[in-house]
């Protein structure tokens, strides 16, 4: 019987018990839940990280302009200006995470990790520490199936869904993923890999999810970039066991109840927060369609 | 939750962006739409209904309409520019925004669409994360997913239809998942709408075809093969 990722503690018991490495009870879970096999499962892993690259790259080359106008070639702005403000690695991380998820507003091809509107943290942050560390993509799809792991558990206990729980279920998941699966790669303990998914968790609580004009643009694409960023900075702090003090499965239980109390307006509904600013309600009115037949409210049927 | 998560839901899918409620879910209603009419339509007129009929646009669920009305899968790059190559290919076409209507989904579109002297009329809703209900098709209530192998019989309303049609199926060892049946009025027209988890053969459909009191069958094996 496989680990059914209901908690991080009975992920860390298991491992321990039957001796398994974190990403290989992701890959028993997969075969035994899903009729999958390792080669399956691997080939399916590296095709994803494949796609991930390939947005990396395409949003940095190609025109990424969306419709609204709101996402025009930032990426590719960061990664050319000639000043650093902390290091190049951190310039290209940035503009790689914002490359990715750009590549998403602008209808090309990403992969949803955990969702669409998250597609740029994976990305950023796994081909940024490949470069720095030379890592194997092998290596990387280990972190990735440590990543899905974590996701699994987050779904389980909270929500990956902005409508809800707010950005946090969605960009906060995917730091949380990526900050477990660096500090994997890096060679971390089950201990430090958790307690990097605490401390991302514990940095990203409360984000509301207020898209302007209901688009999954603004803020979506910069939050892409400083979830990024705080993957690194709670990968940073767990390498060197600083503890999060509060447990993970307690940090992801604090998430799903501030997801169940956050009112509807906050949960990708475009009702409140940046959306309902001036600048945000002039930029909706402007995006979307006014052309429409509006049907009376409905009178009941005599 | 009754089915456990799969690792390429956390990763994954591969999909075109910006959502998944408003590209690839349309996307598969559009391929489950012509697949109920045989091929890629001449005609289009596309409605779309509340939180779609202000956002299509910007969230380029037109592109994806057209994508899946051109047989493109979820994750093709062409799904960006799927207008222009529509109207390379010279589809005709009409957009149509209707806000307020209580009695659909949120996202909700529907189709109307011709090809040659052939018409069908199919509505869709994108339910998230994909995944979409064909709600009804030609007015008669379908509501399937077109996640496994449809059935779609349109018969005249006799006693023994469901019967027969649920033996002829079971002689095939398909499992049948769902099935609902509608009718417009009695002893008029029913409509049957069964899906499957697996196929069927070809000469099984030519049989209930080719039976007097079965007017019109559509099979749509798996819509994202």
């Amino acid at each position: 019987m496989c680990f059914l990722f209901e908690s991080f503690k009975g992920w860390k018991k298991y491992c321990e018990e039957k001796n398994q490495s974190l990403p290989e009870t992701v890959i028993q879970y997969e075969i035994e839940q899903k009729n999958s096999s390792r080669e399956l499962i691997y080939s399916g892993l590296l095709q994803a990280y494949g796609v991930m690259k390939d947005a990396v790259i395409t949003g940095l080359k190609e025109d990424m302009t969306s419709r609204s106008g709101m996402i025009n070639n930032g990426a590719k702005k960061v990664f050319n200006h000639p000043l650093s403000v902390l290091s190049p690695e951190f310039q290209k991380l940035i503009s790689r995470a914002l490359s990715a998820k750009e590549v998403n507003s602008c209808m090309g091809r990403v992969v949803a990790a955990p969702t669409a509107g998250a597609s740029g943290i994976l990305p950023g942050t796994m081909v940024t520490l490949q470069e720095i560390h030379q890592l194997s993509d092998e290596k990387i799809v280990e972190g990735l199936l440590v990543g899905a792991g974590i996701a699994l558990i987050i779904e389980e206990k909270a929500s990956l869904a902005g409508a809800v729980g707010g950005c946090q279920a969605e960009t906060g998941s995917a730091a949380a993923m990526a900050a477990g699966a660096i500090v994997y790669c890096l060679g971390g303990t089950i201990d430090q890999v958790f307690n990097a998914v605490a401390i991302t968790i514990q940095c990203m609580l409360g984000l509301v999810c207020d898209p302007v004009a209901g688009l999954v643009e603004v803020p979506c694409v910069v939050r892409n970039a400083s979830a990024a960023a705080i993957a690194f900075s709670s990968a940073q702090i767990a390498l060197a066991n600083v503890s999060a003090v509060i447990p993970v499965d307690e940090c992801v239980e604090a998430m799903g109840e501030i997801g169940a109390s956050m009112e509807s307006r906050y949960k990708e509904t475009a009702m409140g927060g940046l959306a309902a600013t001036l600048t945000g309600q002039e930029i909706s009115k402007k995006v979307l369609i006014q052309d429409i037949e509006i049907l009376p409210d409905e009178t009941l049927p005599d | 939750m009754a089915n456990k998560s799969s690792v390429f839901d956390m990763i994954g899918p591969i999909m075109i962006g910006p959502s998944s409620s408003h590209t690839a879910g349309v996307v598969r209603i559009a391929r489950a739409a012509i697949r109920v009419l045989g091929g890629i339509p001449d005609e289009a007129e596309i409605t779309f209904y509340n939180s779609f009929a202000r956002t299509y646009e910007g969230h380029g669920s037109d592109r994806a309409i057209f994508g899946g009305l051109m047989d493109f899968k979820t994750d093709d790059e062409r799904i960006k520019n799927a207008l222009e190559i529509a109207k390379e290919k010279g589809l005709k076409y009409k957009f149509k925004s209707i806000g307020n209507s209580s009695v659909h989904h949120p996202n909700t579109i529907k189709l109307n669409l011709k090809k040659g002297e052939r018409t069908v009329e199919v509505e869709g809703e994108s339910l998230g994360g994909g995944v979409i209900n064909i709600a009804e098709v030609d007015g008669f209530v379908a509501n399937f997913s077109a996640q496994m192998h449809t059935l779609i019989i349109k018969a005249q309303d006799i006693s023994g239809a469901i019967a027969f049609i649920s033996s002829v199926i079971a002689q095939e060892k398909a499992n049948i998942a769902t099935m609902s049946v509608s009718r417009k009025g009695k002893n008029d027209l029913a409509c049957h709408v069964i899906e499957m988890d697996s196929g069927i053969n070809k000469i099984t459909t030519q049989y209930l075809q080719s039976l007097p009191w079965i007017k019109e069958l559509i099979y749509i094996p798996d819509i994202d093969l």
